[in-house]
């Protein structure tokens, strides 16, 4: 049977691995490189890397990072950050991503999806939403959680899947980065509009809240997260143990 | 020496990656001179068939694959480039593929449950059938391994030498004689996949 992913995801700036908090207050950590290494070898099933970087400069070290990693990490790597264009897609996809993991660039051009999968696939574009309540509504945040964009998130959600969109990594900025679990609510009502794989990510704080997410959700292909595994609070290993004997089925 | 064959479909960064992590040198090629003086050839591959059949052919390669293959040389197919080993494929057509296996390529969706999501992604384990490929010298039985793909090898059931369970058991890899196919990216699957690789590659 098809296993649980357990996805750890980088945060690169400037060529360096960060993390912050409610997406303010971001602090450096190491290299890419090292974190892509460690994560591999200690059973990630999938890597995550966001450019987070606003200069060109700087983007021409996230690639050739990107390419160090995908020369030695033989697991699959998704891609996301400033992919406004195909011809982003086709930078990223050059250097070894799998994935190409779309956010702001879909709600600025709506064809990109729809242009991105009849040229890759499907299996190929993923659709990455930052989601905040307000007023008791899911709404799709632009600019890394800076602005609201007034959509209503599980139709935006469910349109991009339809015009090709292959996989959802749903990230809760309001749980996000307070480690009190993943948003279970938000997750479920959008496991309950579509039918390709979904992420959750943000929120997790401990082990048992991913044994909570894919108990409670059985609907979630993986779980995401960031600081949790950068500051080795929780390895992906002992995390695969305890799922594992919680009758969650994961790769080991 | 490995020739990747390359007809201008799917990105092959992470396979030449793999085969240098193996210390196998390995060339992407479409030089129908280099293919014939490879050891081994692999046949790489996403994307839509008769997208994919159709750039193959316009190259010339197929030929050339087939008369190395009927010389005895190894080929091995991955993903799509599996899939195009086979007599015909019905993703959104129905077209001719290299005939190399017996069998037809069909869509999931016939098979598995109806609550699976479409496409099947994500680690999946394997059942060798009866007599352990060369392929897997390395693997264990249940190793996992990387798929990405929404149609499957169907009526192969002479080929077939490892299965997946999706609601369904699906076909993950063929062999017949010297040709291979796995319908999993064996340089997405880590250590596991490196060991198919560098398996395929020992005489």
């Amino acid at each position: 049977m098809i296993t649980k992913r357990i996805i750890p995801c980088l945060d690169v700036r400037n060529g360096k691995v960060v993390k912050g908090k409610n997406f303010e207050g971001i602090k450096d950590i190491s290299s890419p490189i090292e974190f892509a290494k460690y994560y591999s070898d200690n059973g990630a099933d999938e890597l995550v890397f966001y450019d987070i970087t606003a200069s060109a400069e700087n983007r021409v070290i996230f690639t050739d990072i990107l390419k160090e990693v995908a020369s030695t990490i033989f697991i699959p790597l998704t891609v996301g950050g400033g992919i406004n264009t195909l011809d982003d897609f086709d930078r990223v996809l050059k250097c070894g991503a799998d994935k190409v993991s779309v956010n702001s660039g879909a709600i600025k051009n709506p064809d990109l999806i729809y242009e991105a999968a009849k040229r890759y696939g499907d299996q190929c574009v993923v659709i990455s939403a930052d989601v905040k309540r307000v007023d008791g509504v899911f709404r799709v945040f632009s600019k890394g959680g800076r602005e609201n964009t007034g959509l209503e998130a599980v139709s935006w959600i469910k349109r991009c899947v339809d015009n090709g969109a292959g996989e959802v990594v749903l990230n809760s900025i309001d749980t996000d980065g307070v480690k009190t679990g993943f948003d279970l609510e938000m997750l479920s009502a959008v496991c309950d509009a579509i039918n390709v794989p979904v992420i959750a990510s943000g929120g997790a704080g401990k082990m048992q809240d991913f044994v909570t997410l894919f108990k409670t959700l059985p609907k979630v292909d993986a779980g995401l997260a960031a600081s949790i595994f950068h500051y080795k609070e929780v390895e992906i290993k002992d995390l695969k143990q305890l799922l594992n004997r919680n009758g969650i089925s994961v790769r080991i | 020496m490995v020739a990747i064959v390359d007809y201008g479909v799917g990105n092959l960064f992470s396979l030449v990656s793999s085969f240098k992590a193996i210390g196998v040198p390995a060339v992407v090629t479409r030089d129908e001179s280099e293919i014939e003086k490879a050891d081994k050839i692999v046949l790489p591959g996403v994307g839509a068939f008769g997208d994919a059949i159709k750039k193959l052919r316009s190259t010339g390669l197929d030929k050339v694959i087939v008369e190395q293959v009927e010389k005895g040389k190894e080929l091995l197919g991955i993903c799509l480039g599996m899939q195009m080993l086979f007599d015909k494929s019905y993703e959104y057509g129905e077209y001719e593929g290299l005939g190399l296996i017996k069998g037809n390529i069909k869509p999931i969706a016939n098979v598995i449950e109806e609550n699976l999501k479409i496409p099947h992604i994500g680690w999946n384990s394997l059942k060798f059938t009866v007599n352990k490929s060369k392929i897997f010298k390395y693997l264990n039985e249940g190793d996992f391994v990387y798929f990405v793909h929404s149609f499957y090898g169907a009526d192969c059931t002479e080929s077939v030498i490892a299965t997946t369970d999706y609601g369904a058991t699906l076909t993950a890899a063929v062999g017949k004689n010297n040709v291979y196919g796995c319908q999993f990216h064996p340089e997405k699957s880590g250590e596991v996949g490196l060991n198919i690789l560098r398996a395929f590659c020992e005489d």
